[in-house]
């Protein structure tokens, strides 16, 4: 009896000395596995290629190598001989602001009418959006472009941020309607005894409350825009005036005359923007998504 | 400020004669709150449910009548939506070399990556769960394979692992002492020799799944750390005072609590990833044995623009998935029935 309560003790005090150590080795692996490609990225792309060729193990860069020029020809006007990425990254920003204004205008009420309106068929849409999911994104996009080039929408950046709508309204909505489900319905009767219509009392009593959940999806809504590549490469391919920068970075890698530190270089231009948004409301993005999740 | 006297404020009078009865009946018989609701919801969905009708039901109900017609890219503008009916596409698609060969590699490529993420997640979310220094930014920097562009971290995966310039194999040279450099992602199959047996394991299939598991642990890992910190102290404490061990605790007490959370995360995965275009794609190109289906869907339309046959292949995916997420419903939705 004692000695295999003894046992048992030494199995827990075991287990506690093991997973202690344990942890620190996963974190230290997390790390590496996480930050360093991150790093080598930038990396390579403030090196000349002969640097990267003559030592690729290399793990920092000395100070005689050290160049801005791949940035140079990433960012310089193609008629200057460069790459072009400064008009692409204005492409890629107005596709994904539009997104999030046209997404943010149709989900707001959406989710709105789920999280409070009893309605006809308000229990289906749910099921309906799933199909968005369902259906792998290459067979839409075919019946996408005919129509679209009968609409004249094709190879434009309007309709790719319209197909950008319909793919990101769904989660927009779950997201919105998570935080909305927590505003307590007394306030809105509030608004209503106080003679505010409907609009009016999601207006201004709603989405002041809902400002951190909305900005959190907005966000959310701005990267998949600014990283979508497969709509990008079907609509916009023959058109190299309306690339986004990832369409850009992709048709540069076919490129034979790139040298991999210039497309390196592409590659920090292109995560740049979306690490420095994502680290700036990081908190704000985690519980926007995973708001809801921690109920059981 | 102006006052108004009651006898000069004009009473609103409808200039036209026929709306004023229906003002009155309309005041006669006011809408209940339930059919204003109703009325509201659906006004304030129709937007979502315009556009999700435009752009993707509409689409999929026309790729549906695609796949059973002889659709090439270039006479499908001029046609009309009712063709000459046939099966030839399936018949295309079920004969075709490969077909069966690619609907393994999506399933393994699938349930790998879906398994590994989640996996993963979890270890991290188990390891980042108690707070140490350095832990809120190690979490935001966790996330930062998932919020990156597909594009620019498949470009670094490539260099890495590249056999001339990558850095991978350059340190896989000097601590392991590999002879040749090991070409990752154009490497069909791999003789590994391990304890004197040697058997061959599908490098570039195996390298796109580490991807897609780098890629998406993230997602698992802020999902299931948001769970975990909402379990209730109490819980454990009780067991270690029982005498519990760490993995009992874990077996027991933790993994039960995470059970709904790593469903739903599975479910999510695999719908997603079973789709998944962009990062093989943009890894192999689908060569080298990690031809999924959907870079396969690609093919078919962009290099032979058949448009009819990617429809059938595709409709044919969908409905592969469709029969998966049912049998899963139809085994753990029961399950987590009775446990709830």
């Amino acid at each position: 009896m004692t000695s295999s309560r003894k046992a048992a003790m030494s199995r827990a005090r075991f287990e506690e000395k093991f997973f202690g150590a344990a942890r620190w080795v996963v974190i230290a692996f997390l790390v590496l596995i996480t930050v360093v490609p991150f790093y080598y990225m930038l990396l390579l792309s403030v090196k000349p290629i002969d640097a990267l060729l003559l030592d690729p193990g290399a793990l920092w860069v000395s100070a005689k190598d050290f160049t801005v020029s791949t940035y140079q020809e990433v960012l310089r006007s193609t008629d200057d001989g460069g790459q072009g990425f400064l008009g692409l990254l204005w492409n890629s920003a107005l596709v994904s602001l539009g997104t999030v204004a046209l997404t943010l205008l149709a989900a707001v009420p959406g989710a709105y009418a789920i999280s409070r309106l009893k309605f006809f068929g308000g229990r289906q849409v749910s099921a309906l959006f799933l199909a968005v999911y369902l259906f792998p994104s290459t067979l839409l996009a075919v019946p996408l472009f005919v129509m679209f080039a009968k609409m004249g929408l094709s190879s434009s950046l309007v309709g790719l941020a319209i197909v950008y709508v319909a793919q990101t309204v769904p989660v927009a909505i779950y997201m919105l309607k998570n935080y909305l489900v927590t505003i307590p319905y007394s306030i809105e009767e509030a608004a209503a005894l106080d003679g505010c219509s409907r609009l009016q009392t999601v207006r201004k009593v709603i989405l002041p409350l809902a400002l951190p959940s909305l900005m959190a999806t907005g966000l959310y809504v701005l990267m998949i825009a600014w990283n979508e590549f497969l709509f990008a490469l079907l609509f916009l391919a023959a058109e190299p005036g309306k690339w986004t920068v990832s369409l850009g970075l992709a048709q540069l890698a076919n490129g034979i005359e790139v040298s991999k530190t210039v497309l390196m270089a592409g590659s920090v231009v292109l995560t740049i923007p979306v690490v420095v948004l994502f680290f700036a409301a990081e908190r704000l993005l985690t519980e926007g998504l995973t708001s809801g999740a921690d109920k059981s | 400020m102006t006052t108004v006297t009651p006898s000069a404020e004009p009473r609103p009078n409808p200039p036209d004669g026929p709306a004023e009865p229906r003002a009155r009946a309309r005041a006669r018989k006011p809408l209940t709150a339930s059919r204003r609701a109703n009325r509201a919801g659906l006004a304030f969905v129709s937007p979502t449910f315009l556009v999700v009708l435009v752009v993707v039901v509409l689409p999929i109900l026309w790729t549906v009548l695609l796949a059973f017609q002889h659709a090439k890219l270039v006479d499908i503008q001029g046609m009309g939506l009712i063709g000459n009916w046939s099966l030839d596409n399936f018949r295309q698609v079920f004969d075709s070399a490969g077909f069966w060969s690619s609907l393994g590699t999506t399933l393994i490529y699938t349930a790998g990556s879906t398994f590994g993420s989640i996996a993963l997640g979890l270890v991290a979310a188990l390891a980042l769960r108690r707070p140490f220094r350095g832990r809120g930014f190690l979490r935001a920097a966790m996330l930062l394979p998932y919020v990156a562009p597909v594009v620019a971290v498949a470009f670094v995966w490539e260099v890495a692992l590249s056999p001339q310039y990558g850095i991978v194999n350059e340190w896989g040279r000097r601590l392991f002492g590999w002879d040749d450099p090991i070409a990752f992602l154009s490497t069909r199959s791999y003789e590994v020799g391990l304890l004197g047996v040697h058997f061959e394991i599908p490098l570039a299939l195996f390298t796109v799944i580490a991807f897609e598991i780098w890629r998406y642990f993230p997602f698992a890992f802020l999902f299931i750390l948001a769970r975990l910190q909402a379990v209730p102290d109490g819980l454990e404490e009780a067991a270690k005072v029982d005498g519990a061990t760490l993995t009992q605790t874990f077996r027991h007490v933790l993994l039960p609590q995470l059970m709904p959370v790593i469903a739903l995360l599975s479910v999510l995965r695999f719908i997603m990833t079973f789709n998944k275009f962009d990062d093989v794609y943009l890894l192999t190109g689908g060569g080298a044995g990690t031809d999924v289906a959907a870079v396969r869907v690609y093919d078919f339309l962009t290099a032979r623009y058949d448009v009819g046959a990617a429809a059938a292949q595709a409709l044919v995916l969908a409905v592969a998935l469709m029969v998966l997420l049912g049998l899963y419903f139809k085994f753990f939705g029961n399950k987590m029935q009775e446990e709830s």
